[in-house]
């Protein structure tokens, strides 16, 4: 098992400035990013990220903790001792090197043999697609072929772990759909691990195996695409990833109780023990019936936002807390619904999730 | 294009060349016009009060390197000549080496300094300018000569037992040149080093590269127009250079610039002065073309 690991860290902490106004970037993170996936370190700027992420390529050293790879000690490595290659988020080609050089760079830097360099950089001159452009500076270049060849320099020496700052983040909207599905396809062709960082949650849910959400220098939950979207276990990662609705409930027995509102038949954890809880649903999961459907919760149509293939429907329940629901379109345009109109809400019981803080 | 537009264009190519006629008016009298004086006298005969006779001869190009012996009239290679000419090439090229050497890492400290602390330090750079050249020039020959600060430190210190002799040495003239044309290297250096994308360096350790590995495959490839500007800078006038050698030479220790005084001076021969000085400009010229194709000859487009 313990070989699967192809990163581990352990405990990581990273502190900037000392004494009193040390701010810690990292706060005793551990995590275990297996072999072979696409691990996803997704988070608000500032959270803590990116640090992780030069700690695990060697250019920071932790305040404390350690950095593994494949069950080997490398927090004190220096990056050009570490099997690990990183895509920087301002790529950070060479402008005297074309192309190709710069393709080749760390194969050469390793003391490979000149035949192997070339032929290894026409392999991934080849994978990335960029053949035609060997010779270019890369100055000549578009921002989205700076990225593949970013991406090649980094692949071509095979390294162990491949890290990737924000590799998108400067590209538009529709290159980065391109790229997101490009850098998956290498992914998988090439097996290596990808560790990836973004704030862009579609992103995250788009490419990963695995997410780690992260805030505030702490790693907040680990898991699937699925798992995080639909089972957050806070506040934070349901806020942060897709929108949610948060409703201030009040434990009633074995199921819940809306602040002043009625009852909703839930199956609660033991684990949830506290009396005031959050209720946590996603606007596509509220099911919006009939208002005089028994036990369904009475709101009132406060506003509709067209938004193409769903309708946005803002309600407003009897105490006065918004809900936002999202109803998918009819071919006519606006769901059926008009402000106003009073309607039933219900949503499915594994749907909700409770959320303590 | 229609007539008018010819019209047009050739009344703006005449308004350009009018515009620009104080410049080239400048341009003629003080930098073209000198030379043709040059060219000229260099092919004319020595007055006996110095200045020309307006009467051809070749022994002012002959005389750099040939002389008439006195005594039997036969011509000999000048060895002196040679000597003076090879010291100043010496010299300049060392002092090109040593400032390079000393001025990278001096033009990377203040390159990786906070914006407002490299202000300070460009600015301490540059007081040096401040100071007219021969009193700076005085001041080292009072640093280093035999009664200077540096022997009677070293004295008192029981260090040494007599003085040292430094001055009027090649080894003293390159001190001068070094201290003296140093900021003319920091500052072309430091402008390269300014630009320069430190997120490169991280990629190059990334990428398995050593410390020396990315000094020499990113570092010195990616700032070489400032190191061949800087070069060029502190080449060029050492090569010329006439106070220093002659303070801290001592008039025996001649480089180029002295010669060149000496023949329109006390030597009274200004034919082989002017030879010599255009003999220079064509050293000068052919070096800098040299020098900046080998240097920015490895790229392959422009």
């Amino acid at each position: 098992m313990s070989q699967a690991i192809a990163v581990e860290a352990r405990n990581a902490v990273k502190a900037f400035g000392v004494g009193a106004q040390a701010v810690r970037a990292l706060d005793d993170v551990s995590v275990m990013i297996r072999k072979g996936e696409f691990f996803t370190l997704l988070g608000p700027s500032g959270c803590g990220k990116t640090t992780l992420l030069r700690l695990i390529a060697g250019f920071e050293m932790p305040t404390s903790g350690v950095i593994l790879l494949e069950g080997a000690d490398i927090t004190y490595l220096p990056p050009n001792q570490r099997p690990v290659n990183t895509v920087f988020q301002s790529y950070a080609l060479f402008p005297h090197l074309t192309v190709a050089e710069n393709i080749g760079f760390g194969l050469k830097m390793q003391g490979r043999p000149a035949a192997e360099v070339r032929a290894t950089t026409g392999r991934m001159l080849a994978l990335v697609k960029m053949e035609a452009m060997a010779g270019r500076k890369t100055s000549q270049l578009s921002g989205g072929q700076q990225q593949r060849v970013a991406l090649a320099r980094a692949l071509a020496p095979q390294p162990k772990v491949l890290l990737l700052d924000e590799p998108l983040s400067a590209l538009d909207a529709k290159l980065r759909k391109d790229m997101q599905i490009e850098l998956k396809r290498l992914q998988t062709e090439t097996g290596i691990t990808f560790i990836f960082v973004t704030h862009d949650q579609e992103e995250a849910l788009t490419m990963s195996d695995r997410i780690g959400v992260m805030s505030a220098g702490k790693l907040q939950q680990v898991g699937g695409p699925r798992d995080i979207y639909n089972h957050p276990v806070n506040r934070f990662v349901a806020s942060f990833i897709g929108e949610t609705n948060f409703l201030a409930v009040q434990r009633d027995g074995d199921g819940l109780r809306l602040a002043g509102g009625p009852r909703i038949e839930m199956p609660l954890g033991a684990a949830s023990v506290g009396s005031a809880l959050t209720l946590a649903v996603r606007p596509e999961q509220v099911r919006l019936v009939a208002a005089d459907e028994a036990g369904a919760i009475p709101a009132t149509v406060s506003n509709l936002v067209y938004i193409g293939t769903d309708t946005q429907c803002h309600l407003q329940m009897a105490d006065g807390t918004e809900i936002v629901a999202r109803v998918q379109s009819t071919a006519s345009g606006e769901a059926g619904l008009v402000v106003g109109q009073r309607v039933g809400l219900r949503f499915a019981p594994g749907a909700a999730q409770v959320l303590e803080d | 294009m229609s007539e008018a537009e010819e019209a047009q264009d050739a009344a703006s190519t005449r308004n350009g060349w009018l515009l620009s006629a104080p410049a080239l008016v400048i341009l003629t009298f003080a930098a073209i016009g000198p030379l043709v004086i040059m060219l000229v006298y260099s092919f004319l005969t020595p007055g006996a009060t110095g200045n020309v006779v307006w009467k051809f001869s070749t022994n002012g190009w002959t005389g750099i390197v040939y002389a008439r012996d006195i005594f039997d009239e036969t011509w000999k290679l000048v060895d002196a000549h040679m000597v003076i000419f090879w010291r100043s090439i010496k010299l300049s090229l060392i002092t090109t080496v040593l400032t390079l050497l000393i001025g990278f890492p001096t033009a990377w400290f203040i390159a990786t300094r906070e914006p407002k602390a490299r202000a300070v330090w460009l600015f301490l750079i540059t007081i040096p300018f401040w100071t007219n050249l021969l009193i700076r020039t005085f001041a080292v020959n009072q640093v280093i000569r035999n009664e200077g600060v540096l022997n009677t430190v070293l004295l008192k210190l029981g260090v040494i037992t007599e003085p040292m002799r430094m001055v009027y040495t090649d080894g003293a003239m390159l001190v001068g040149l070094v201290y003296v044309y140093l900021p003319l290297m920091v500052l072309p250096l430091f402008a390269a080093l300014d630009r320069f994308d430190r997120r490169l360096l991280e990629a190059g350790y990334d990428l398995y590269a050593s410390r020396m590995q990315v000094l020499f495959q990113v570092i010195l490839p990616i700032v070489r127009p400032g190191i061949v500007a800087g070069s060029i800078l502190v080449f060029v006038p050492s090569l010329g250079a006439y106070v220093i050698p002659r303070v801290l030479g001592g008039g025996k220790q001649m480089m180029v610039g002295n010669f060149i005084e000496l023949q329109f001076g006390q030597g009274k021969n200004w034919p082989l002065g002017a030879a010599i000085s255009i003999t220079l400009l064509i050293v000068v010229t052919v070096a800098l073309v040299f020098y900046t194709r080998a240097v920015s000859g490895e790229k392959r487009d422009g």
